[in-house]
């Protein structure tokens, strides 16, 4: 019996870090977009869904292999992404915050509908010859594409850090995080930074969406809605804005979601995930990685 | 001056406004056409049942009006759409009614969706056919009283689990079942509750039910949970898409049991999602497969996939009777007078549709066998019929 | 004062003509009955958006988890009049009590948090009150409440309206309305100042939570179900467009925010596959080019359209 129980937590918690990695996919272009323009991108689920499309389109219909296909994904996505930010967000950066949200909110549902018309709201396959091999190992089982999709999660997650640590436009973006101001009185391109970031942020939500179409075969217009709010739940669980943050959240909130569906019941997994967010934030509110900010009067 | 002529402005655009409101109306349709109402989930999350249905309806009206119409009148389609939500659908049929003065309606699909909208229809006195509202409530109200012109094209849910639950029993010879419930679709619940009732009646036991949500992709968590449980059946009464990951999840995790589910199956994706090699040994009630043989359902694939240029589902096929219902109401009838079509539908015999001849009975279901399909690597094969 | 009342009978006096200017038109059936439907819609989405105002234009607090305590009123209510077999007054009245309640209980702890972070937790908390609901069996769970009589009527609906209208607009001008104000404006301020942030955050959030809760209640009684998928956070989302749209801290901005979208919804009606996509186009272009709103916190007001006047003058010369 208690081997039993032991057999089934690791199984749990390999099915919720394999979950959770999707989530932090999704949530370090969150977490990256809001680091910067203090904005929560609603549209940033629907952009995986975008990716997730042209994905299909790539390896279904034009029958490319699997990495030139997540390239163009990606790429692709970055241009919409950089189109987004120029048509409706830019316009709005000296507006009311709300009111971007707003126009966020707008972008999402124009994405949901506008590819319902296009592509009809039933659900797409990718061709099969990506299925994945198991792994049974002492009666756990792993599947190559959670395994791929973890070290994808990590590499780009590794990826991240090192360009906004590291790199020439990484030390641009963090300065237009942190006074945007004055990195345009210092001769940068706040403008081209944004954009930079969008594309990037994108990019990373594309690739999600193309993984976790191979991994769960199966993609709709509409698929981006929740993981998109999971996304953002778990960029603020680990520190909105905190790149490994939003990696950490996006693994303990596809954790606690297993172990809420194994041992309790599945219909309370997506209470349980928010139930703790705001508990967390009520003991810690700037998230786990979070720096205290103090409030200047 | 200046402020009078501000409030004669302001005046004037009220009654534009008010002229504009009250035209809308004011619709009538015209002597030679007759509008039927499709009250359909176009976008929401369940747009792609209200899309099927709407292209069944628009193929059967194609194929009525190529033929000269009915009564020597075109009928032509006005659609709504009801957000697949239950508010919406009221709203929706308010408009189809009153706006477009539709003879009768199609839809929705979903049950709540029926239940809520179609008190607005009875009390216009017009009738409404439910392709695939699978609730008893649909046509019944709270106190058992058939609702005078609510009808369905679908099984309702009590059927489809009874049979599902003495195929596995009797056929199968299974007795240790575990159920998935889809939480978000009374049509699941339904089933499963049926399905669960006659199960344990005829001595089976229920060693685990587990729930999950439309647009769930993952699946593991409760099915290694449901795996630990040691059943030796798998009944899945939901709709192919979270069907088809939850069959290739639990043989991923070595979950190889006889797995079967309702109507919701039906659909080619099924395969796709799922993978032909996990559908084996598994099996689905229906009452409608795109490969029965009949002449009237080849024609009716045939001429859907091309029009689509895919297969139709179920969705689409009930949807496509559910029309040819209200024009065979409106030949007996002769008429296109409201009340009168719903009266003919009571009455309606000798139809038959790409679904099999359809009656109604006194609670205004249809009356039709169900078939069980057994999927043997991915391909839907003809096991067995029962009657009701 | 005095004048002040006067003000007030004024514009009671307007509200009566234009009840009896509409009610006429529904009466003589100028009006059809699907625009009746769509007036009554307008009615309670007037109550969702000036409610939710209180919370996040007076006071500031970033909420947008509306629709589930709109959801505990709907069920609430139903289960008054289906259930126990009360009447539709104390429906009314334990629906906006309980919203009210729940409003409470939820606003101590969270509107600790600001900014987004209460936000997402508002978001958080109005899908757990929904999920809490679909798995209550006796509401009837997924399948939703069904079988609930239609017991409000159009002038109901207005009446009440218009009593939640008038106490918004007196709380705002009260007291408590100030101190409100003074928190959105800079809470760190009006702490020094000596006022009890934490008291009347908390009292915006539960009198915003009830009057929705009012809401509900109307809701599910005129369209004859209450089921879970009519308050998922899509809802939240449009009651937060509809105050945005009118101007944030305007309350007749909100009511015109109700009108106009609710408006924009019916009459795309016709065009049923374009519909939300021509809606999210409208969204998007309507805040590009009054990212404040359509009313910025002002009030529309006949001082207002007075000094509109003066400008046409001008441009007229």
């Amino acid at each position: 019996m208690d081997s039993g129980f032991m057999h089934q937590l690791l199984q749990q918690l390999i099915n919720g870090l394999s979950l959770g990695s999707i989530y932090a996919l999704i949530a370090l272009g969150y977490t990256m977009i809001y680091g910067i323009l203090k904005l929560i991108n609603f549209a940033h689920g629907d952009i995986y869904m975008v990716g997730a499309y042209i994905g299909y389109v790539c390896t279904t219909i034009f029958h490319l292999p699997f990495l030139p296909s997540l390239l163009i994904a990606m790429a692709g996505s970055a241009v919409v992404g950089m189109i987004i930010e120029r048509i409706a967000y830019r316009p709005m950066r000296n507006a009311p915050r709300i009111a971007i949200l707003i126009t966020a909110i707008g972008v999402s549902f124009f994405l949901e509908n506008g590819m319902i018309l296009l592509a009809s709201p039933q659900p797409r396959t990718f061709s099969s010859e990506f299925s994945a091999s198991v792994y049974h190992m002492g009666g756990l089982v792993i599947n190559s594409q959670q395994i791929i999709i973890l070290i994808s999660t990590v590499v780009l997650m590794l990826a991240l850090t090192y360009i906004v640590n590291r790199t020439k436009m990484g030390k641009a973006m963090r300065a237009v995080s942190f006074d945007a101001d004055a990195a345009r009185l210092m001769g940068i391109n706040i403008d081209r930074v944004i954009g930079m970031t969008f594309a990037l942020g994108s990019a990373l939500a594309a690739a999600g969406g193309v993984l976790v179409g191979v991994y769960y075969n199966s993609i709709d217009p509409l698929m981006g809605m929740a993981p998109g709010i999971k996304a953002f739940v778990a960029a603020v669980l680990g520190g909105i804005g905190i790149i490994p943050g939003a990696m950490v959240g996006g693994i303990i909130l596809g954790i606690v979601e297993a172990l809420v569906s194994g041992f309790i019941s599945s219909t309370f997994r997506d209470a349980a995930a928010f139930a703790i967010l705001i508990l967390i934030l009520l003991y810690k509110p700037q998230g786990l990685f979070g720096k205290n900010v103090r409030e200047k009067v | 001056m200046v402020r009078t002529k501000r409030i004669l402005s302001v005046l004037t655009a009220g009654l534009i406004l008010t002229a504009a409101i009250s035209g809308c109306g004011g619709s009538k349709g015209s002597s030679d056409t007759i509008k039927l109402g499709g009250n359909l989930e176009m976008t929401g999350g369940s747009a792609s049942y209200g899309i099927s249905s709407r292209n069944g309806i628009e193929l059967a009206l194609r194929e009525v009006n190529a033929k000269g119409g009915v009564n020597g009148k075109k009928v032509t389609l006005v659609v709504a759409d009801n957000k697949s939500e239950a508010t919406e659908a009221t709203n929706a049929m308010q408009k189809l009614i009153s706006q477009d003065k539709v003879v009768g309606v199609i839809g929705p699909n979903l049950s709540s969706a029926v239940i809520a909208s179609t008190a607005v229809s009875s009390a216009a006195r017009t009738a409404d056919i439910s392709p695939m509202g699978t609730n008893p409530k649909v046509t019944v109200d709270d106190h058992g009283k058939v609702k005078p012109y609510n009808f369905r094209a679908c099984f309702i849910d009590p059927f489809q689990g009874t049979v599902m639950a003495d195929f596995a029993l009797n056929t199968l010879k299974v007795r240790r079942a575990a159920i998935m419930i889809d939480n978000s679709s009374d049509y699941a619940k339904g089933l499963a509750q049926f399905f669960r009732e006659k199960f344990e009646a005829g001595g089976g036991t229920i060693v685990g039910e587990e729930m999950y949500l439309q647009k769930d992709t993952d699946f593991k968590a409760t099915l290694t949970k449901l795996r630990d449980a040691n059943p030796d059946f798998l009944y899945i009464p939901g709709y192919y898409q979270e069907v088809g990951l939850i069959i290739r999840q639990a043989k991923e995790l070595g979950l190889n049991v006889a797995m079967a589910g309702g109507d919701g199956w039906d659909s080619q994706k099924l395969a796709e999602i799922a993978l032909p090699e996990n559908l084996n040994n598994c099996y689905f009630s229906s009452l409608y497969s795109p490969d029965d043989t009949s002449k009237l359902n080849k024609e009716f694939v045939e001429s859907y996939q091309k029009e689509y240029k895919q297969k139709p589902d179920v969705f689409a096929a009930l949807a496509y009777d559910s029309a040819k219902l209200f024009i065979k109401a409106m030949e007996d009838a002769k008429s296109a007078d409201p009340g009168k079509i719903a009266e003919a539908l009571a009455q309606v015999s000798g139809f038959t549709g790409v679904s099999g001849s359809i009656k109604f009975d006194g609670s205004h279901n249809p009356i039709k066998a169900a078939v069980i399909i057994e999927l043997k690597n991915g391909r839907q094969t003809f096991r067995t019929k029962v009657n009701p | 004062m005095n004048s002040l009342v006067k003000a007030d009978i004024r514009k009671l006096g307007i509200a009566a003509v234009l009840f009896a200017a509409i009610y006429g038109m529904l009466e003589t059936e100028i009006i059809g009955a699907f625009w009746e439907l769509n007036l009554v819609l307008i009615m309670i989405n007037i109550i969702l958006a000036t409610s939710l105002n209180m919370i996040n234009g007076y006071t500031g607090q970033f909420s947008i988890g509306h629709a589930g305590f709109f959801a505990i009123g709907a069920y609430m209510g139903a289960i008054m009049t289906v259930k126990l077999g009360y009447d539709m007054p104390v429906a009314l009245i334990v629906g906006t009590i309980s919203a009210g309640i729940v409003g409470f209980l939820v606003g101590l702890p969270t509107l600790r948090l600001n900014g987004d972070y209460l936000a997402i937790a508002t978001l958080g908390l109005g899908e757990i009150i929904r999920i809490c609901i679909l798995n209550i069996e006796y509401v009837g769970g997924a399948s939703g409440l069904m079988g609930i009589p239609r017991l409000t009527t159009f002038p109901m609906a207005f009446w009440i309206m218009v009593a939640i209208l008038f106490f918004i607009k007196n709380f705002k001008n009260s007291a408590y309305g100030r101190a409100c104000l003074a928190i959105r404006e800079n809470e760190i301020a009006a702490d020094t100042m000596g006022i009890d942030t934490t008291r009347y955050k908390v009292m915006a959030f539960t009198l915003g939570a009830s009057f929705a809760g009012t809401a509900g209640v109307l809701f599910s009684h005129y369209f004859f179900i209450a089921h879970p998928a009519s308050f998922t956070f899509m809802r939240s989302f449009d009651i937060l467009t509809m105050v945005v749209l009118g101007g944030l801290g305007s309350m007749t901005g909100s009511v015109t925010g109700a009108i106009v979208l609710t408006f924009i919804s019916a009459a795309l009606s016709d065009f049923p596959e374009w519909r939300m996509l021509i809606y999210s186009v409208a969204m998007i272009v309507l805040m590009l080019y009054r990212p404040q709103g359509l009313f910025g916190d002002k009030e529309l007001s006949l001082q207002m359209i007075r000094s509109l006047k003066m400008g046409g003058k001008k441009n007229d010369d």
